[in-house]
């Protein structure tokens, strides 16, 4: 078990999640291992599929970095993936698989040292839960 | 006469008619028939017999209409178009007429989703305006629903209806009114009444139109056992109004039962000064036995008999 | 529009149980419209059938299409190569689509993946609400517009019962007493006169939905 390295997909709104991303850089902090960032260019692209698929293919656990609720570029961009969110939740209840593998952070331009902590404690938290059973080889 | 039965000679004399109510058992046992129709004998004219009220499974209003006659009582049959469809509705106006049965209330009755059987399938082939033009036309032409076919035999049945000045929209409730009187209605009953304003509100619009000269209105009254039985009602029964001051009367009596009583009584000698009430229908919920006190102190006994 | 929404998952693993492959088809129509069966759907619980078969330790495979309208027999029919290679269809359109497939391809089984609900209204996206039963005697020119059919739980066709109450169906709080939608629209229209009229009984049996099969034969179409 110690050897599992939980692979976290962060999906980054160019808005908030990447330019945080790109400031967590600049401070020289780091993220966990197995960290895969997937640009968009509002968190409202990010579609439910999208999180089904990576939770089917690859991810063990899964973070959405969205601007502030008010605060949306395209306005209600990241409500929209909060309610594609809860939509996922429940299919991954009708198929049972924890819900804590999904998660939204909502965050500024300027929370580099945020997004690393975030980051962090899903990686912990992903840990403890250990891997997803649907990535796995049957 | 249309039918000839005590409660339609009662109003065509013009004498302020009483009716009470009788819930049927919830299986077959005739002595709870026979102990209900007991407290009610002798204070009221006529008894409804309600059909599978808020959609209940009781034994049919039929069957406990028939056990009144052979009792020497005289019922109502309460009808509803929930549960039959206008085949049934026929044939059981023949068996009702045949057994003696010459009072019939129309309802659309309650919804089944009320009820203890909420998966059936419900059936409201006819609304209720639809069923007194049946039984109108069963009556008066001799004939079934729709057509030419002639009935064997003559069908003789005072029709009543039910009301509710107290449902929405307030406006349409005399627009309903004059279509039931239209379709053939002879008597209304009223939902119960507290909120005694709006009550004379809604006679003002049917003095209006004449209406009370058309049909007989009954109005309904149930006497109120508690301070929770009225705060439930007001609260949960949807077509009922209870004014505050009503409410706060009963939860504030010493002996609520008693003053629940005494209200019913005062209500009833109002509703016999409003022009154009004709008499009063009284729904003792599985309180039957208080019926012949009510009446007594509302001076309505002892119960004319008429030939 | 035609309103669906997803059967439950224990239901529809129930029905592909035995199966290893299975066609998964949804419509581009109706069912899209109310996102119950649409291609995004399609996608959706392909994932979480084949996720939940995975788990179980027994994995399906799945293919997908999504026709423009499953109730057509030439869209019916797009289906039929990937039909010769499966051992059963999942089909996520309204029922009609459902038997379609059924009646085109005898036979392989066909599962309905959804239920079809009612005949509706997007309120506004995200809410649906019936408006229509097919009764096939429309009765809104006498009603203003608004069918007392759909929309009371007695089918009232003569006015509200005693369970209206604040505008609103003692039935359903949330939903509005179609009476009363009837009275206010006649009422601003100044045609309440016309609420006067008794509409007789209702006739169900020759005209409408207790008549038997319904069809519908336009002959100049036919050729």
């Amino acid at each position: 078990m110690s050897s599992f390295e939980p692979k976290i997909i962060a999906f980054c709104c160019d808005q908030s999640g990447y330019p945080s991303l790109e400031m967590a850089g600049r401070l020289g902090l780091r993220l966990p291992k197995n960290v895969e960032v997937v640009r968009v260019p509002c968190a409202g692209r990010i579609e439910t599929i999208y999180l089904l698929r990576a939770l089917e293919r690859v991810a063990d656990g899964i973070l959405i970095f969205a601007c502030y609720e008010e605060n949306c570029q395209f306005l209600r961009g990241n409500l929209r993936v909060k309610s594609r969110l809860f939509y996922a939740y429940k299919i991954l209840e009708k198929i049972g698989l924890e819900k804590e593998r999904l998660e939204i952070c909502n965050l500024s331009t300027n929370s580099g040292v945020r997004f690393v902590e975030v980051l962090q404690r899903k990686y912990d938290a992903l840990k403890k839960l250990g891997p997803n059973p649907f990535t796995q080889k049957v | 006469m249309k039918a000839g039965s005590n409660l339609e000679k009662i109003l065509s004399r013009g004498i302020f008619a009483v009716t009470g109510e009788l819930g049927p058992p919830k299986g077959n046992d005739v002595s709870v028939v026979k102990r209900k129709a007991d407290l009610l004998k002798g204070y009221v004219d006529a008894i409804n017999v309600t059909d599978n009220q808020t959609a209940i499974v009781r034994m049919s209003s039929i069957a406990t209409s028939s056990l009144l006659i052979q009792m020497g009582l005289e019922p109502v049959m309460q009808m509803t178009t929930r549960d039959r469809n206008r085949i049934a509705i026929q044939s059981d106006i023949f068996g009702a007429t045949a057994l003696g049965i010459k009072n019939m209330l129309c309802l659309t009755g309650d919804h089944h989703t009320f009820g203890n059987q909420v998966d059936s399938k419900n059936v409201h082939d006819l609304d209720s305006i639809q069923l007194i033009d049946c039984v109108r036309t069963m009556r008066d032409n001799g004939t079934l629903l729709g057509g030419e076919e002639k009935i064997e035999g003559e069908i003789k049945i005072f029709i009543g209806a039910a009301e509710n000045p107290f449902g929405d929209p307030f406006e349409f409730r005399v627009i309903r009114l004059a279509k039931k009187i239209r379709a053939g209605v002879d008597f209304i009953q009223t939902q119960c009444i507290y909120d005694m304003n709006r009550f004379k509100e809604w006679m003002k619009m049917v003095r209006d139109r004449g209406l009370h000269e058309r049909v007989h209105i009954l109005a309904g009254v149930t006497p109120l056992k508690s301070g929770g039985m009225a705060r439930y009602m007001a609260k949960n029964v949807s077509g009922i109004i209870i004014p505050d001051e009503i409410i706060d009367r009963i939860v504030k009596a010493k002996k609520p039962a008693e003053e629940g009583i005494k209200l019913c009584v005062e209500q009833i000698q109002q509703l016999k000064e409003i022009e154009g009430v004709h008499g009063v229908h009284i729904m003792a919920i599985e309180w039957e036995h208080m019926v012949g006190q009510i009446t007594e102190m509302a001076g309505l006994l002892p119960r004319p008999k008429v030939e | 529009m035609i309103k669906a929404e997803q059967k439950p998952m224990d239901e529809i693993l129930g029905y592909i149980e035995s199966y290893n492959k299975i066609l998964l088809s949804g419509c581009g129509a109706c069912v899209t419209v109310c996102h119950a069966g649409g291609e995004k759907e399609v996608e959706l619980l392909s994932y979480s059938l084949k996720m939940a078969r995975k788990k179980m330790g027994n994995p399906i495979e799945i293919l997908e299409i999504t026709p423009a309208r499953q109730c057509e027999p030439e869209f019916a029919l797009e289906l039929k190569e990937m039909v010769q290679n499966v051992e059963a269809v999942l089909s996520i359109a309204c029922g009609v689509g459902v038997q379609t497939l059924v009646r085109h391809y005898p036979n392989t089984p066909i599962f309905p993946g959804l239920n079809t609900t009612f005949l509706g209204e997007t309120v506004i996206h995200g809410i649906w609400e019936e408006r229509c039963q097919a009764c096939g005697n429309c009765v809104l020119g006498k009603t203003g517009g608004i069918c007392p059919i759909s929309r009371c739980a007695k089918q009232l066709l003569n006015g509200p019962c005693g369970g209206s109450s604040n505008g609103k169906c003692e039935i359903k709080k949330e939903a509005d007493c179609a009476w009363q939608l009837i009275y206010d629209r006649m009422k601003n229209l100044k045609q309440l006169h016309k609420l006067e009229e008794i509409i007789p009984a209702k006739r169900w049996g020759i005209e409408s939905r207790d008549s038997g099969l319904r069809r519908i034969v336009r002959e100049d179409l036919k050729v």
